[in-house]
């Protein structure tokens, strides 16, 4: 395996963006020194957009000088590139369970979950949130299947799913804000309720989310007070 | 099960091929006839060499089978080896090329695997939907998708530049998650009656296409091309219909 230590490695991202806070996540759980870079959405730098021409989004993680882009196949690259422990599992078929889970975290959870934030209409809110329920629901299974006893989705270990699951942790704590409904409830899903606990307890991930989760309540109470005096939602890291 | 559609296919290969496994297992694949996702589990296992059975459902009338080794999506491709059951055809692909011996579907740089998930992903994330839009929907909201799609295959245009195959010189991940451009566009387009790709604007796909498409392990589990035709012309006003639900409202 690469020496990666020691060569630069730069993240382009915003301080609200789950997506950017798991390769976060993925880089501090393997011990990789990385530079955070601090992208304004609404005025996208150059380095951004020469890195990212696709999508021009975050994150972007730049290694040896080169761009990799989405945030699942950033952690599989810092999983695989750099040294540390492994995210991903060693047998092929639980590599599998873990990128399917991570697969319907993004498609089955965090989709609909965005769309609360983004539609218009209490109605077509209330829906989406009712899809994104069900996600949780269906994905309480999934963290019986893959912790296996264990606290995590990794089993004992942190691993791949924990940390995809693990970016919208202060999101969890926004959504309750925002709009009332805690997504991970002790009473209908207790071992997503655990290890919401469990994650967030460990010394990385509270030095990783640091004080997002504090701001991002904050930011969840003023966008709710400016929703009730009429104004459009809007997700807080889109522009 | 399915009546008549369940095909057994035994492969033999004159070498031996040794699978990573301690035991070999019988490996199945539950898919769907002209379902491109189905396709790309049938030619992971095909390129690496591995026999398997192939399972046909009838998607409007699943199987037990299919029910209970997908609960959570209820969708085709499953790979079945041995008692395990993988689902989502990417995901399968990279089951398959880590579990079987044969030639690789994925680098092995971790760059340019990277490389090669964003190009999948973008294939499945920004392709799939405005493609379909732009064959079954009309009018303006057509010809937005239309524009969408066609930016879309500009980049997928650049990343064959120099290369055979979306891999390099051998069929890899991006060519597999592709195969919906090789074979089955131009069916679409001839019952749609839109034309989507030119070999004039889209010269490198339309060469790549005809590479995959006549690769002889690709060759054997593409759907026939006629009964695709005949299949699709019967379901044109059900596509159109289904289109127009995933406009936005």
């Amino acid at each position: 395996m690469a020496g990666g230590g020691e060569e630069e490695a730069k993240l382009l991202g915003t301080w609200a963006s789950p997506f950017v806070l798991r390769a976060q996540l993925a880089l501090s759980f393997k011990g990789v020194s990385f530079e955070n870079v601090n992208e304004d959405l609404c005025n996208k730098s150059d380095l951004l957009l020469r890195s990212n021409p696709v999508h021009k989004a975050v994150p972007v993680l730049i290694h040896n000088g080169r761009p990799v882009c989405e945030s699942l196949v950033i952690l599989q690259y810092v999983d695989e590139t750099f040294g540390g422990p492994p995210l991903l599992p060693a047998d092929p078929y639980e590599r599998a369970i873990a990128r399917f889970w991570a697969a319907f975290i993004m498609d089955k959870l965090v989709a609909p979950w965005q769309k609360v934030f983004t539609t218009k209409t209490e109605e077509e809110k209330a829906e989406w949130m009712e899809q994104t329920l069900a996600a949780v629901d269906v994905l309480e299974g999934g963290l019986k299947e893959c912790s296996k006893g264990g606290s995590f989705f990794g089993g004992d270990n942190v691993g791949y799913v924990d940390v995809v699951l693990g970016g919208a942790v202060p999101w969890i704590y926004g959504t309750e804000a925002l709009c009332g409904t805690r997504l991970f409830d002790t009473s209908r899903v207790p071992l997503l309720a655990a290890w919401l606990e469990r994650f967030g307890a460990l010394d990385v991930a509270k030095a990783v989310m640091a004080d997002v989760p504090t701001r991002l309540v904050e930011l969840a109470k003023m966008k709710r007070a400016e929703a009730a005096a009429g104004a459009a939602a809007s997700l807080p890291f889109d522009c | 099960r399915p009546h008549n559609l369940t095909i057994n296919l035994y492969l033999t290969s004159s070498t031996a091929t040794r699978a990573k496994m301690s035991a070999p297992a019988a490996v199945r694949v539950i898919g769907a006839f002209d379902s491109p996702f189905s396709h790309r589990a049938e030619v992971a296992l095909r390129l690496k060499g591995v026999p398997y059975e192939l399972i046909l459902e009838e998607l409007h009338n699943k199987s037990e089978l299919l029910l209970t080794s997908n609960p959570v999506h209820k969708k085709v491709p499953v790979l079945l080896h041995g008692d395990r059951a993988v689902c989502e055809s990417l995901i399968i692909v990279e089951y398959v090329d880590e579990t079987f011996d044969g030639p690789r579907l994925l680098p092995s740089d971790p760059y340019d695997r990277a490389m090669a998930r964003f190009w999948a992903r973008f294939i499945d994330d920004k392709c799939s939907k405005p493609f379909w839009l732009a064959m079954w929907t009309d009018g303006e909201a057509q010809k937005g998708f239309m524009k969408e799609i066609k930016e879309n295959f500009a980049l997928l245009e650049a990343q064959l530049e120099g290369k055979r195959f979306f891999g390099g010189d051998t069929i890899g991940l991006v060519d597999i998650a592709a195969c919906g451009f090789a074979h089955w566009l131009t069916v679409c387009e001839e019952v749609s009656g839109v034309t989507l790709v030119t070999a004039k604007e889209f010269p490198r796909l339309c060469r790549w296409a005809k590479e995959y498409a006549s690769d002889e392990k690709v060759r054997a589990c593409l759907p026939d091309r006629a009964q695709m035709l005949a299949h699709f012309t019967a379901n044109k006003e059900m596509f159109m219909a289904m289109a127009k639900s995933m406009l936005p409202k």
